[in-house]
Formats: C-alpha cells, sequence, structure tokens
C-alpha cells in the first residue's frame, strides 16, 4: 500500500476524532464516529487484516451507530457539559 | 423511531434494502470457511436488516418477520448450540470443541470437521442475531409479549 493513501486515511480518522470529541450536536457526532470507525476498518484492511476490517465496519458502522441514535431518542440531542 | 416513518421514500428504501443486507449475511456466514467472514459477521449482518426494519416501517409492523417476545429464546438456543457441541465433544473422548471426536459414525473426520464448523457456525449466527435484536428492543422498550 502507497504511504499517501495510508497518511490520508490516518489524516481523517484524527480529524473525525477531533470532530466527534468538540460537537455539541450529539447526533452528528454519531455520525462523524462512524466515518471514524468506517476509516479504522479501511486501515485494518490496507495492513492486511481483512477478517478484523470486515468485523470493524459491520459491528462499527452499523450497529453502533443505530444504538446510539436509539440512545440519544431516549435522552437529548443536545450535549450539556 | 418506535412507530411507522411518515416518509414514503424511507420506507420503500428500507423495505428494499433490508432482504438484500439480509441475503449478504447468509452468503457471509456459509462462505466463511473459504474467505473473510463468519457466524459473527453473518449474525451482524443478518440483525442489520432486522433493525433497519424496526426503524422503519415502526416496531409494531416489523414483529411478523422477527418477534420481540422470541428473541432472548432464540439467543439462548445458540448459546446452547455453540457449547453443547463443545461439550459433546469432549464427551466423545477429545477436547473442546475437537470436531472429529463427535459421535457422527458415518462421517469421515474431515467431513467431520467441515461440518462440524459449520454447525458452530450456525449456533453463533443465530445467537448474536437475535441477541443485537434485543439489546435494541431493550433499548427502545419494544415490549409486545
Amino acid at each position: 500500500m502507497h504511504w499517501q493513501i495510508e497518511f490520508l486515511l490516518f489524516a481523517i480518522l484524527i480529524v473525525a476524532a477531533l470532530i466527534a470529541l468538540n460537537l455539541r450536536n450529539l447526533l452528528a457526532a454519531v455520525v462523524t464516529l462512524t466515518i471514524f470507525s468506517f476509516m479504522v476498518a479501511l486501515l485494518m484492511i490496507s495492513m492486511g487484516a481483512v477478517d478484523v476490517g470486515f468485523t470493524e465496519a459491520v459491528v462499527g458502522a452499523g450497529i453502533v451507530g443505530i444504538y446510539f441514535v436509539a440512545a440519544i431518542f431516549k435522552t437529548t440531542r443536545k450535549s450539556e457539559d | 423511531m418506535t412507530g411507522q416513518t411518515h416518509s414514503p421514500i424511507i420506507e420503500v428504501a428500507g423495505r428494499g434494502l433490508a432482504p438484500i443486507i439480509q441475503l449478504i449475511g447468509i452468503y457471509v456466514f456459509f462462505h466463511g470457511h473459504y474467505g473473510p467472514g463468519g457466524g459473527f459477521q453473518g449474525g451482524v449482518l443478518l440483525a442489520a436488516g432486522v433493525l433497519l426494519l424496526r426503524m422503519t416501517v415502526g416496531a409494531e409492523n416489523s414483529q411478523a418477520h422477527v418477534a420481540a417476545k422470541r428473541t432472548l429464546t432464540n439467543c439462548a438456543i445458540g448459546a446452547v448450540i455453540f457449547v453443547g457441541t463443545g461439550i459433546v465433544a469432549i464427551l466423545g473422548g477429545g477436547y473442546f470443541l475437537d470436531y472429529a471426536h463427535l459421535p457422527v459414525q458415518w462421517l469421515e473426520p474431515a467431513y467431520m470437521r467441515y461440518y462440524g464448523i459449520l454447525f458452530v457456525e450456525l449456533g453463533i449466527t443465530l445467537g448474536v442475531m437475535t441477541g443485537l435484536i434485543t439489546i435494541y428492543d431493550d433499548i427502545l422498550e419494544v415490549d409486545y409479549a
């Protein structure tokens, strides 16, 4: 794998993590966390661990997002701290 | 989020996408021998299809697909299939999950390993799929028992 592609993936990963930490809107933070999870999956696949990347993509980008949205639906949409 | 959506676009998209996601889940489950994938990933994909239906057509209308009152029982059945296969292998004289010692007389050990791991992955798929649906139903307090 070319190092430029991995560098781009790492850059998007760190930027997505920082945005998800600083957002006040929790629904947008969940979407950003999904981007983080998908970038982790792409990095795993680029390192040769296809099975781990597949699990990360399916669980992190699919199921965990649904659970977070359901939890936000039960509480409030805005962060209060 | 528990009720039916008011947008016809979201409803049609959810009803069209859910069977395709579940078909991919079944493919991943059966293709786990030869490539990436297996019981856990297949079970999560099967659960994702059901959760998409739960969110789009509503929790009440998707009860005919997978009923909320049966999910926890099926999760326990999947766990019993997984652990029971291992314990039967111990009783047959081998180690835990040693498929060659399963008490199936008419199969060669190679085929016994082949079908044994398929049986174990069936239990994992059933347990993971119904377990994830149970977690979603408990978060949103869907109770139609």
